[in-house]
This record gives C-alpha cells, sequence and structure tokens, in this order.
C-alpha cells in the first residue's frame, strides 16, 4: 500500500511536514515559509534551569508542534491529534489511516531513528515525519529534512513513536480532518494574524529569558561563562548554541532566514512595500548569529579563548537584538490593508 | 546569506542527505539551495562528541573506583541521563539514582537488572561482569 504522495524536502522537520500534509489535502499554494510565519515559528528562549544533553536549553524556534496547529487553524482547517498508552492500537490508527488515504505526521525520537547518521542520534523527540504507505514490514517514511524518501521497519517505527524522555512522542500522530479550500483571503488574513503574533511572542512576552530580552539575558549570561564554567565547559555551551542555530532544521542563521523568506513571500499577498524592507533586516539578523557563530567556533575550537573573545561575542548577541527588535517594532507599525 | 556563500563543508551528515538552506539571490530574492554542511556547525557537533566520550571516560573510571555501579557506565554509553533512564526502565528516578551505587547495585535482582538489560542493548551477565569496550 502506497499513497500518492509528493515527498518535498525542507529545512526544518515540522515546517515540512505542514506543507507537504497541506498540500496533499488541497492547499497548493502553502510553502515552507509560508507555513513557518503563518504558525509564528520564530521564536528565542534560553531555559536557565534546564539541561539539554547536559548544555543550556537554547531554541530559536516556537514549542514543537505550535507550527501545524496554528497554521492549520488560522487557515480553517481542522485537525485531528492522538496520543497513545498502548503501542497496538498507535499502530492500528496509523493502519487505518494509511487505509483511507491519508498520510499521517508522526512526532518521532531520533535516537533510534535509523536513516540519521550516528553523530546526529541524541535523545531528542521533537523530530517530525510523514508515513505514507506500507510494503510488507516496511514504513514509507518522508522525512522532510531528507533528500529522499526513505522506509522504516514496523519494530523501528513503533520505537521512534515511542521514544522516552523530554517531548515524549508518546506515539503521537497527527492530520488536517478533511480536504479543504483555502482561499487567498484567508492566506492573505493568515498570514497578518501569524505576523501580529510573532510580534507579541518576541516583543511582549513576559520575563526576561524569551524573545529579544532572552537574548539580551543569553548576552549576558555568555560575559560569565569564561568564569563561571572553566573554559572547557564555556567552549561546549558555545557550541551547544551553535547547533541549536545552525544545525539540520532550521535553514541557516537560527530560522531568521526562513522568516526572511516568509516576509517575501507575504508581499504577494499584501503588496506594502515596508514587508520586503524589513525581509532585509531578517536576512542581515541572520548573517549576524552566522558571524556569531564563527566566533563561537574560534572560541570552542582553542584558537580565541580570552575573556575579550567573549565579551566579543555578547556584544554580536546584544547587537542581534536590537536588530531583530526594531523589525519586529517596524513590523508592528506595517499599516495593513485589509 | 547570499547563495553563492551557502557553505559546501562535507559533514557527518552530508553524506547521507543534502539540507536545504534558504538565502537570497543576486535579485535580492529569497531561494533555496542545498548544502553538504558548514565546518564551524561540524566542528560544534565534535565539541559534543568529545564530552560524550569525556563522560564515559570519566564514569569508567567512578565504575574501577568503586565509587559508582556499572549501569552508569552503560547510561552514558548511550547517551542517557537518569530521568531518561528511568523512562525507559520504569523505575523511577530516585530508583534509578540508588542502583548506581555500587552497594545497592550489588543486591539487585536479575529481574531488575533485567529491565536496564533491555535498555541498554545488553544482558545481564554483561552488566555484572562489565567490560569496558
Amino acid at each position: 500500500m502506497k499513497l500518492d504522495f509528493q515527498h518535498i524536502q525542507a529545512a526544518h522537520c515540522e515546517n515540512g511536514v505542514t506543507t507537504s500534509l497541506l498540500r496533499h489535502n488541497g492547499i497548493e499554494k502553502i510553502t515552507e515559509p509560508l507555513a513557518f510565519g503563518i504558525g509564528s515559528g520564530l521564536f528565542y528562549i534560553y531555559i536557565p534551569f534546564m539541561k539539554i544533553n547536559n548544555g543550556p536549553a537554547i531554541a530559536f524556534r516556537t514549542q514543537p508542534g505550535l507550527i501545524f496547529k496554528r497554521t492549520c487553524k488560522s487557515l480553517g482547517i481542522q485537525i485531528i491529534r492522538k496520543k497513545f498508552s498502548s503501542k497496538e492500537e498507535a499502530q492500528k490508527v496509523l493502519e487505518d489511516c494509511l487505509r483511507a488515504g491519508q498520510p499521517v505526521g508522526c512526532q518521532v525520537g531520533v535516537y533510534y531513528l535509523t536513516y540519521f547518521p550516528k553523530e546526529y542520534r541524541f535523545h531528542f523527540n521533537a523530530h517530525n515525519i510523514i508515513v505514507f504507505g506500507k510494503e510488507g514490514d516496511d514504513y514509507l517514511v518522508s522525512d522532510p529534512v531528507m533528500e529522499q524518501t526513505t522506509s522504516l521497519s514496523s519494530y523501528e517505527l513503533e520505537r521512534v513513536r515511542f521514544a522516552k524522555g523530554a517531548f515524549a512522542p508518546k506515539g503521537q500522530l497527527y492530520y488536517p480532518k478533511e480536504r479543504v479550500h483555502v482561499t487567498d483571503d484567508q492566506i492573505k488574513k493568515a498570514i497578518r494574524t501569524g505576523i501580529k503574533r510573532n510580534i507579541r511572542d518576541m516583543l511582549y512576552i513576559p520575563g526576561n529569558i524569551a524573545g529579544i530580552r532572552g537574548i539580551k539575558y543569553t548576552a549576558n549570561k555568555i560575559r560569565k561563562w569564561k568564569d563561571k564554567l572553566g573554559p572547557q565547559k564555556a567552549g561546549s555551551y558555545l557550541a551547544q548554541l551553535v547547533r541549536m542555530q545552525e544545525e539540520i532544521g532550521t535553514g541557516g542563521g537560527g530560522f531568521r532566514f526562513i522568516y526572511g523568506a516568509f516576509l517575501q513571500q507575504a508581499y504577494a499577498y499584501h503588496p506594502i512595500d515596508a514587508l520586503p524592507e524589513i525581509s532585509k533586516k531578517f536576512t542581515q539578523t541572520g548573517d549576524l548569529w552566522r558571524t556569531a557563530a564563527v566566533q563561537a567556533a574560534g572560541i570552542y575550537k582553542g584558537r580565541l579563548g580570552s575573556q575579550a573573545d567573549f565579551n566579543t561575542m555578547s556584544d554580536y548577541l546584544l547587537e542581534i537584538a536590537e536588530l531583530e527588535k526594531q523589525a519586529f517594532v517596524d513590523l508592528s507599525k506595517v499599516k495593513w490593508n485589509t | 546569506m547570499k547563495k553563492d556563500e551557502i557553505p559546501h563543508d562535507l559533514g557527518a551528515l552530508g553524506k547521507i542527505t543534502k539540507e536545504v538552506c534558504y538565502a537570497v539571490d543576486e535579485s535580492g530574492k529569497y531561494t533555496t539551495a542545498l548544502s553538504e554542511g558548514w565546518e564551524v556547525k561540524a566542528t560544534a557537533l565534535d565539541v559534543a562528541w568529545n564530552d560524550v566520550e569525556g563522560r564515559i571516560a570519566d564514569a569508567k573510571q567512578r565504575v574501577l573506583n568503586n565509587e559508582a555501579s556499572p549501569l552508569l557506565f552503560l547510561m552514558e554509553v548511550k547517551l542517557m541521563d537518569i530521568p531518561i533512564v528511568a523512562a525507559y526502565t520504569g523505575f523511577w528516578k530516585w530508583q534509578v539514582k540508588r542502583h548506581m551505587q555500587p552497594s545497592v547495585f550489588k543486591k539487585l535482582s536479575d529481574k531488575k537488572l533485567q529491565r536496564y538489560a533491555d535498555v541498554f542493548e545488553t544482558t545481564v551477565d554483561n552488566i555484572k561482569n562489565l567490560k569496558f569496550q
């Protein structure tokens, strides 16, 4: 059993799953940047009391699951999302969907994902794939970060769907409930909602660890890392920051480039000259994130390492925070026509 | 990032798949292109693996010094931490922590050790007579 399904490679897994599933269900105009922007995917958070793989917990994107949820909601698409306590039930529901012709998004853990290179297999549970068929004992898998489709045996799929630890997927699957027609007007409105929500998340979220203030908070932390953690651990922390920012799934520059692409695509629906101009600012901050990554690499490779080098790193982040603040303030001043 | 600045430093992932990057072309329009990797992030990943190896070596030493049970070593080899081990074995976190003590570990039943063996993909016998491979 193999559904007629078009694999789309994307930068980010959840964007990719959202885009592919929506296109499969008849929404031809959706693209990865649109899904990301409508879902208000851009974010920043540093959670000080949490550790991921013994390093700092940093994210450049919104909470897993929200992009799919928000994008569908904004476009008026109902979704089905299920978690399971029984592995048999999880498999049965998945197969029922396939028989009904519906490809299914699954949240999975990466550690036991056999087709991933070993170097990438940490205990990370918020990866997303689409299952679109079964041949013999093998499920056909469209993993949005891969160029080609791949497959997992039923045991392998069960194992990744029931990975344990933080964000344990619990067999979670999701898909749009029905085929719907989405008008340009709906997309237009969804873009506006997505941008407004993103302004709120980046500028006005309470506390000082998230949004623009989260970037400044991290900048101030980095200044102290060398003395507080020692050079070795400080280097590891910076490496973790760079991985969250640049690793597979981000499209580069901590998702800032995808957001820049989104604003350009938004212009097609909202011909407001400010949008492509603000897009350039996101390109600029993405570039600056990458410049900061090069500085960080100098430190964790041991080429740099003085307090002055940590200060430079910290200053980059402060500069980025100012730029992104300006970009979102500009977005909040956009005069929408509809 | 400009399209012609997209790095192509072959990394671990690049051998299996190229990844999508977003960048602007000559006219300033966003487009996607495939990248084989970037040296800056490849070395970040190397740092992460170095840390893992460091933790495994520490754990080995602590087991040899009889400061920790072999479960600590096996946990580090599987890149796990106590909450993850607890989730996979079904023990409570405080139980897993206790089982890491050599004195408590010695008294563990084979039945309990089997739960660890399943998660660490080894045998009870191997856990009891751990060879550090």
